[in-house]
């Protein structure tokens, strides 16, 4: 896990989620960085993106047992 | 007027894109209003209040794109929508086949870059908070540059962030400097020994661009959004982020900037500020600054104020501000007002808010979409009366609208109309350059201006402060260079604007 002063000694490098233009940004300044094209999960609809944000909590808890 | 309607299911594309193409169907003749989105709430209300909802949009979900144009007749309105059409297609050709593979998901970009530490996030405000916490449960800090995010969500995410601390820099975050990288709306600054942590975007810009300019450095600028010091978040992320500084070899000069904290806040965020061991300049915009005094920090007056103290402290010698006074004070006197009053058009929030504190003293009323204290509510925003002070970046402007900062559409238009108005005897704007911003914002003002001359046969004083630095991809010296050559008067900074429109105004009274 990256804790907050590794940030400040370690290269940034970026998920961007969302506006491209923020991509194209830190491309030009040769960061390191990858765009999402980003679409609404479950295809926009709420209670099914919801069941499948329980589904990833649920793993994500799972996982931190394990370890 | 009729209006038309298209309904493109299963179709995302992100919201300044298709504001810009909005912005682009108003262009078109015949065309009385257009709006182009995806279909969330926030944009069916929208729809509703414009008198151009239709039935058809009753089943759409935040998946689908949809678009309503009110025209003239229908062969215009058509016209319109094909437009849209076409510039969307263009769009999606210019990011799509042929490229390498883009990920549509957070957790397929991690897969192609697995030792990622950032994540920006600029999606719909509903799906936000939901990508936050898949960015923090992988271990990532966040910049949460979206807004409409309920501050139980920001509450609930900046406590899991703290556990595991993890930045978030947000909601509705514009601005922060990591590593020397800017992310979103931020400026090119040089490396050195002061570290900011803000609760304002354009303070936040301002006061790094001028670090820069009067020739100190930074080494971080963490923005943690406009509600971290309220007291449901408690200043979660300030104690964060002022901790990590103060933990931070490099940085040896800490300053913050934010609206006067919560008074249960204030305890806290002094006492780990105390605890520091590192000289702290400290800017609560618009509060008492004896309060910082006697907790033992810097106060700062102004945004160029806590620039100017935090390089004292860093450098150990006194500085002057970027224009001394006396030029200011020549600048003033070569010009004459054609009429009474000021009209001062920002696209800064932090801007529009210290211009009007500081110009208070100086001149009778003031007006304002987002008035401080002492000054007055205008009724009409998109209508100006007497001295008016508007902040054009305020949500009632950028509902269907790109932010000011991006799209100077709306700005012109209403520069137009005041340099028109027989009262007005100035008109001030900001021009906000570095990474996020229109590429070419003093060309696109000075094209106002000179419309403006053109169509009102009148010569008001034009006045701009230009935030940047020498290293921003627009070039500051070209920028400057564009305004005056359009006889817009140019200054480095806001205070430096508000001192030359309060020796002319002071004049004139």
């Amino acid at each position: 896990m990256a804790s907050l002063n590794n940030l400040f000694t370690s290269p940034v490098k970026v998920i961007n989620v969302g506006l491209a233009s923020f991509f194209a940004d830190l491309k030009s300044q040769g960061v390191t960085a990858v765009q999402v094209d980003w679409q609404p999960p479950a295809g926009g609809n709420a209670k099914v993106a919801a069941l499948l944000d329980r589904v990833r909590r649920w793993q994500t808890l799972v996982r931190a047992g394990k370890e | 007027m009729i209006v038309r309607h298209r309904i493109k299911p299963q179709t995302y594309f992100d919201s300044v894109t298709l504001m810009l193409i909005g912005t682009e169907l108003k262009k078109m003749a015949g065309v009385g209003n257009a709006v182009v989105g995806m279909g969330t709430d926030y944009n069916i209300d929208s729809l509703k209040r414009l008198d151009m909802y239709s039935t058809e949009f009753d089943a759409v979900t935040p998946a689908d794109l949809v678009l309503a144009v009110q025209a003239t007749d229908a062969t215009v309105a058509d016209a319109a929508l094909t437009a849209a059409e076409d510039l969307l297609k263009r769009r999606k050709a210019k990011s799509g086949p042929g490229a390498s593979y883009t990920p549509t998901s957070q957790e397929g970009g991690a897969k192609q870059l697995p030792d990622a530490n950032m994540v920006v996030i600029s999606v719909p405000g509903q799906f936000a908070a939901r990508e936050t916490e898949i960015a923090l449960e992988a271990g990532r800090h966040v910049m949460l540059f979206s807004d409409n995010v309920s501050i139980d969500d920001e509450l609930r995410l900046k406590e899991m962030a703290v556990r595991r601390n993890l930045l978030v820099m947000g909601p509705d975050c514009g601005t922060a400097i990591i590593n020397q990288v800017p992310l979103a709306f931020a400026n090119v600054v040089k490396p050195g020994p002061i570290g900011l942590v803000a609760a304002s975007g354009t303070g936040l810009q301002e006061v790094t661009a001028l670090i820069t300019r009067l020739g100190s450095g930074i080494t971080q600028a963490i923005g943690v959004g406009g509600r971290d010091l309220s007291e449901k978040i408690g200043g979660r992320m300030t104690l964060l982020a002022a901790q990590a500084l103060a933990d931070d070899p490099q940085t040896k000069v800490i300053v913050l900037i934010s609206k006067p904290p919560a008074p249960k806040v204030v305890e806290a965020l002094f006492a780990k500020l105390k605890a520091v061991g590192k000289p702290v300049v400290v800017y609560f915009i618009g509060a008492d600054p004896q309060t910082i005094t006697k907790a033992g920090f810097q106060a700062a007056a102004n945004l160029e104020d806590a620039a100017l103290q935090a390089c004292r402290l860093a450098g150990g010698k006194a500085l002057r501000p970027l224009l001394a006074d006396d030029e200011i004070k020549a600048r003033a006197a070569a010009v004459t007002l054609p009429g009474r009053h000021l009209r001062a058009l920002y696209s800064g929030g932090t801007l529009c808010d210290e211009a009007q504190r500081l110009l208070q003293g100086t001149l009778p009323e003031i007006w304002s979409n987002t008035p401080v204290a002492g000054c007055k509510n205008l009724d009409d925003p998109f209508q100006s009366k007497g001295n008016c002070i508007v902040d054009l970046g305020d949500d009632t402007f950028t509902r269907g609208r790109a932010h000011p900062m991006i799209d100077p559409a709306y700005r012109q238009e209403r520069l137009v109309k005041e340099a028109a108005d027989p009262e007005v005897g100035m008109i001030a704007f900001d021009v906000v350059l570095g990474f996020g911003s229109h590429p070419d914002m003093a060309g696109e003002m000075a094209a106002a201006v000179r419309q403006a001359r053109q169509q009102s046969g009148r010569s008001p004083v034009f006045a701009a402060t230009i935030l940047g630095t020498e290293g921003d991809p627009q070039n500051l010296a070209k920028q400057q260079t564009t305004l005056a050559d359009a006889g817009v008067v140019t200054f480095p900074s806001n205070v430096s604007l508000v001192k030359f429109i309060q020796h002319v105004f002071a004049r004139k009274g």
